[in-house]
């Protein structure tokens, strides 16, 4: 009795997990270049997330962690091991797929039971282990029941047990939460976070959700086009994009052309409109710089108020709630600004002048 | 720009990962299987007839032969003018069948759809012989017709009457393909035609039968090839002048070296090929189902009272008539002594006995042949569905397409084909291969793994590849995962393809007729052709035409229950 509480115990600890490195891997299809010179190190214990539109190649270099495509160059690291040459099975990655595919013909206990079985368990530990994976997502009273007989949510918990159950050394979650409605995602992506904290497993998370990606992972790569533009925390990310892609994928970016010219030895940066900005001291700027900034960076004051940095006209007012959405016509350009809604606060209508604040310290120089 | 990108050659690493070991090795043994008992034997009859008998060498002799001897011509002609008409008189009861279930709120469609199916699960001469109790000289109808008219209609008079027969037997194919089609033109063809100021007879001509054009042409190409091949029938019904018959005449009579057998076989085969690539050039980029998802299909309307008479009226006349073949026989099954009288004399249950008793040895053999031959067509179905659809195999489809082949082979070429080729085979005991009951298992396969194939692939198509994937990656090899998910996840399409695969081989003749040495060894058809040939046997032989009828109804009903139950447990829709 103690002795099996103890493998209980034991089974809800932390297992042994695995870093996964991605060297300069490349994939193509006849021209189709699907994953350019791909460097990524994903560390032991770390919630990673592959964050990109669709067609980016987040899911393809998923599947090619577990075997179900193969590179054309380069290769993939698990536990320092190249595992480049070893099928699907024999990689011990546990992988939750999009559409679950749980398999119908089997209960729910015997989807759970079937990578133990594979790998020659002996029973009683077989039952042990699916009893203490269907615990962990809490749904051992639905062990004898079909896949066909859950709901969605169910079955999303039923996919992610039969994975931890042969405890891989990496997690592999394929859009894990697109199948389940609002409330429920909200849900599920923070029990997915809590199970991986208590597994401490290396989970790799593809998401096209940037909310998604922000709330649970630790870390985040994010791709365009088969490239790998930039990996941080998310709030990293998010405070320093490294170009406009980043910047715009990532929340609301507004990016406003223009060129940079010399004045009496200072820099500035010309816009449409004949509106003209300092660039100030130490500024870098890449080639083809465009001036970025956040819409809650910016604040509305009238436009007579001391030094305010652009003048504008606002087009539009739009009632968010904890927001207003203000569209601001500066010189060619139109820009959104945020302010908090707080009662009483003037407002501004469509058609008032404004003039636009915006702290340095909030403003990138950004190219594509 | 990119257009040396064409061809994109896998490198050798690709191809390993491609396919196992274990995969070549069974695609190589499918491929020697159908290389032994489809592509030799054919080859075998399509040489003899290219070669002058004794020296082996190229002539075109033979083909002279055949084209200046009238018998032949005539009998050229009359198998494409049987086949031609039948697919005429099919198509009449066929069209007004598909049309009124599919376009009318119909009471009994489904049961029309179903009573469709019936004449298919009994061989066509089979109803030959009742319907000439029925419909011939001296048949049922004929005789009130001459006592109250004073006249006979000639139904079953030669080539007539075999048109009759195989019109009554094979208006199914045409009748579901059209169903089918017209089911699945969405309703906004039609409003939209109506919308723009179409209707009535003009609807159907210019929209509604164009968008079923496939499926009538896909059925009638599959009517005219059967008929073309169909042996037994002509041969009941006495006919001999059409190209079957003689092939099998001249094999059986003159013997299996006179190359003229070879030559008939030839023409059949480019009979049936014509006809098959025709059809598909016809339909090549014809695919017209327009059925949006969530949509359904032609609006049905109710019919108007003096409408719903005159449709009831043609639907209950012909279903009488198809169930005539099935009437007749069950009549002649219990009939003591029935000539020159509209009903049997009187009605006994000896014929019944008798098969019970003597004759329980074609049933016997029936069952151990169909169920090996469809169990041969569903592993390799399963094998050929698996290779074409999961791996990236160099020449996966060969394996599909030589398999398929055999759809245009006519059975009578199989047949002569076998006894070609193997009996200069010995067993160990000294005896030809040919005369093995095995090689007449294997005919049947060959035969019928074409629709077997068809159920396998498109039941592997139904289970979704990250089914297999979720396997791999909780650590079940390929093999592994073939067994523990994709066969259990296959099984009601197995299944299905198992039961059209027996069903249809237990009526099989046309290839078997020649195979069958001994009477021991002999299934079903091949008994019941036996009997049907004398006037004495014909009770006996309808009472084995009615266990046959019951017996194959049964097993397919049955089949149904289980596919429909067991998709039903893994949660797939139906």
């Amino acid at each position: 009795m103690t002795q099996s509480l103890a493998v209980a115990s034991r089974e809800d600890a932390k297992l042994a997990t695995a870093d996964v490195t991605i060297h300069k891997v490349n994939v193509s299809y006849g021209s189709n270049h699907v994953l350019k010179d791909v460097d990524l190190q994903i560390r032991a214990g770390e919630f990673f997330a592959f964050l990109g539109p669709s067609g980016c190649g987040k899911t393809t270099l998923l599947r090619l962690i577990a075997g179900f495509n193969v590179a054309t160059s380069g290769e993939v690291r698990i536990g320092g091991k190249d595992v480049s040459d070893l099928p699907p099975w024999k990689r011990d990655v546990g992988m939750v797929f999009q559409s679950y595919a749980l398999w119908p013909h089997m209960t729910v206990a015997e989807n759970v039971a079937f990578g133990l079985e594979e790998r020659r368990m002996p029973r009683a530990e077989i039952n042990t282990r699916v009893a203490t994976a269907l615990g962990m997502v809490g749904l051992s009273h639905l062990a004898a029941r079909r896949p066909s007989q859950l709901s969605g949510g169910q079955q999303q918990r039923v996919a992610v047990a039969r994975t931890i159950a042969i405890h891989p050394k990496v997690l592999l979650l394929d859009e894990p939460l697109s199948n389940l409605d609002a409330q429920m995602r909200v849900q599920v992506r923070r029990e997915l976070r809590d199970l991986q904290q208590r597994l401490g497993i290396t989970t790799i998370f593809v998401t096209h959700d940037q909310e998604e990606a922000n709330t649970i992972c630790d870390r985040i790569a994010v791709m365009k086009d088969g490239v790998v533009q930039q990996v941080g925390a998310p709030m990293d990310v998010y405070e320093h994009p490294v170009n406009l892609f980043v910047a715009s994928f990532l929340g609301t970016a507004n990016i406003i052309e223009g060129k940079v010219v010399q004045d009496g030895g200072r820099r500035v940066f010309e816009m449409g409109g004949a509106l003209r900005l300092p660039v100030p001291e130490g500024a870098v700027l890449p080639p083809g710089a465009r001036l970025v900034f956040r819409p809650q960076h910016a604040s509305l004051a009238a436009p007579d108020s001391a030094s305010p940095a652009l003048k504008g006209v606002v087009k539009h007012r739009e009632f968010l709630g904890a927001t207003v959405r203000y569209e601001v016509e500066v010189g060619t350009s139109s820009v959104v600004v945020d302010a908090p809604f707080q009662t009483g606060a003037s407002l501004y209508s469509a058609g008032d002048a404004v003039g636009l604040t915006l702290p340095l310290s909030s403003i990138h120089w950004l190219a594509d | 720009m990119g257009g040396f990108a064409l061809f994109h050659l896998p490198t050798i690493g690709q191809l390993r990962r491609s396919a196992t070991p274990g995969q070549f090795a069974l695609a190589l043994a499918i491929f020697i299987f159908l290389i032994l008992f489809l592509v030799i034997p054919v080859g075998t009859v399509i040489y003899v007839a290219f070669t002058e008998r004794g020296t082996g060498s190229f002539t075109l002799v033979n083909f002279q032969d055949f084209f200046s001897n009238d018998l032949f011509m005539r009998s050229l002609w009359n198998s494409i003018w049987v086949s031609a008409m039948t697919v005429v008189w099919a198509s009449v009861i066929a069209l007004p069948l598909a049309y009124l279930t599919t376009r009318f709120e119909f009471r009994g469609a489904v049961l029309i759809q179903t009573l469709g199916f019936l004449p298919l699960v009994m061989p066509p001469f089979v109803g030959a012989v009742a319907l000439q109790m029925l419909f011939g000289r001296n048949g049922t109808f004929n005789l009130l017709l001459d006592d109250t008219f004073g006249f006979k209609i000639p139904f079953m008079e030669g080539l007539s009457g075999v048109v009759f027969v195989q019109a009554l037997h094979y208006f199914p194919f045409i009748l579901v393909n059209l169903s089918t089609s017209l089911r699945n033109i969405d309703r906004s063809m039609e409003e939209a035609a109506q919308n723009l100021g179409c209707s009535g007879f003009r609807l159907f001509r210019r929209v509604v039968f164009p968008l079923a054009m496939p499926g009538f042409v896909a059925g009638a190409s599959l009517v005219f090839v059967k008929v073309f091949d169909d042996l037994a029938t002509p041969l009941l019904l006495n006919v001999k002048e059409m190209l079957a018959p003689q092939a099998y005449l001249r094999v059986t009579s003159i013997g299996i070296a006179d190359p003229m057998g070879y030559v008939i076989s030839v023409m059949l085969i480019v009979g049936s090929v014509l006809v098959v690539w025709l059809s598909a050039q016809a339909l090549k980029g014809k695919d017209y189902a327009t059925v949006q998802r969530g949509g359904g299909g032609l609006s049905k309307r109710k019919l108007k009272p003096l409408e719903g008479l005159m449709a009831y009226s043609v639907v209950v006349f012909l279903l009488a008539l198809v169930l005539m073949p099935h009437f007749g026989l069950l009549l002649m099954s219990f009939a003591t002594v029935w000539s020159f009288s509209p009903l049997p004399d009187a009605f006994t249950l000896s014929h019944y006995g008798r098969v019970f008793d003597d004759s329980w040895v074609y049933v016997k053999n029936t069952l151990i042949y169909a169920s090996m031959a469809a169990g041969i067509d569903v592993v390799i179905g399963t094998a050929i569905a698996y290779l074409m659809l999961r791996t990236k195999l160099i020449g996966r489809h060969w394996l599909d397409w030589l398999a398929t082949a055999a759809l245009a082979i006519p059975g009578v070429v199989i047949g002569i084909g076998y006894l070609r080729t193997f009996y200069d085979i010995s067993l160990p005991g000294g005896a030809p291969l040919a005369s093995f009951w095995m090689i007449i298992v294997l005919a049947l396969a060959i035969r019928r793994l074409p629709y077997a194939l068809r159920a396998c692939v498109a039941a592997l198509q139904q289970v979704s590849v990250s089914l297999e994937e979720a396997a791999e990656n909780m650590g079940a090899t390929k093999a592994r995962t073939v067994r523990r998910i994709v066969v259990p996840l296959m099984a009601g399409g197995i299944l299905a393809g198992f039961v059209t695969s027996f069903s249809t081989a237990a009526v099989e003749l046309s290839a078997t007729l020649m195979l069958v040495q001994a009477n021991a060894d002999a299934p079903l058809a091949y008994g019941i052709y036996v009997f049907m040939q004398s006037a004495a046997g014909r009770g006996a032989g309808a009472a084995l035409g009615v266990v046959a009828v019951v017996f194959v109804g049964l097993c397919a009903f049955i089949t149904h229950l289980i596919v429909e139950r067991s998709q039903r447990s893994k949660g797939f829709e139906s």
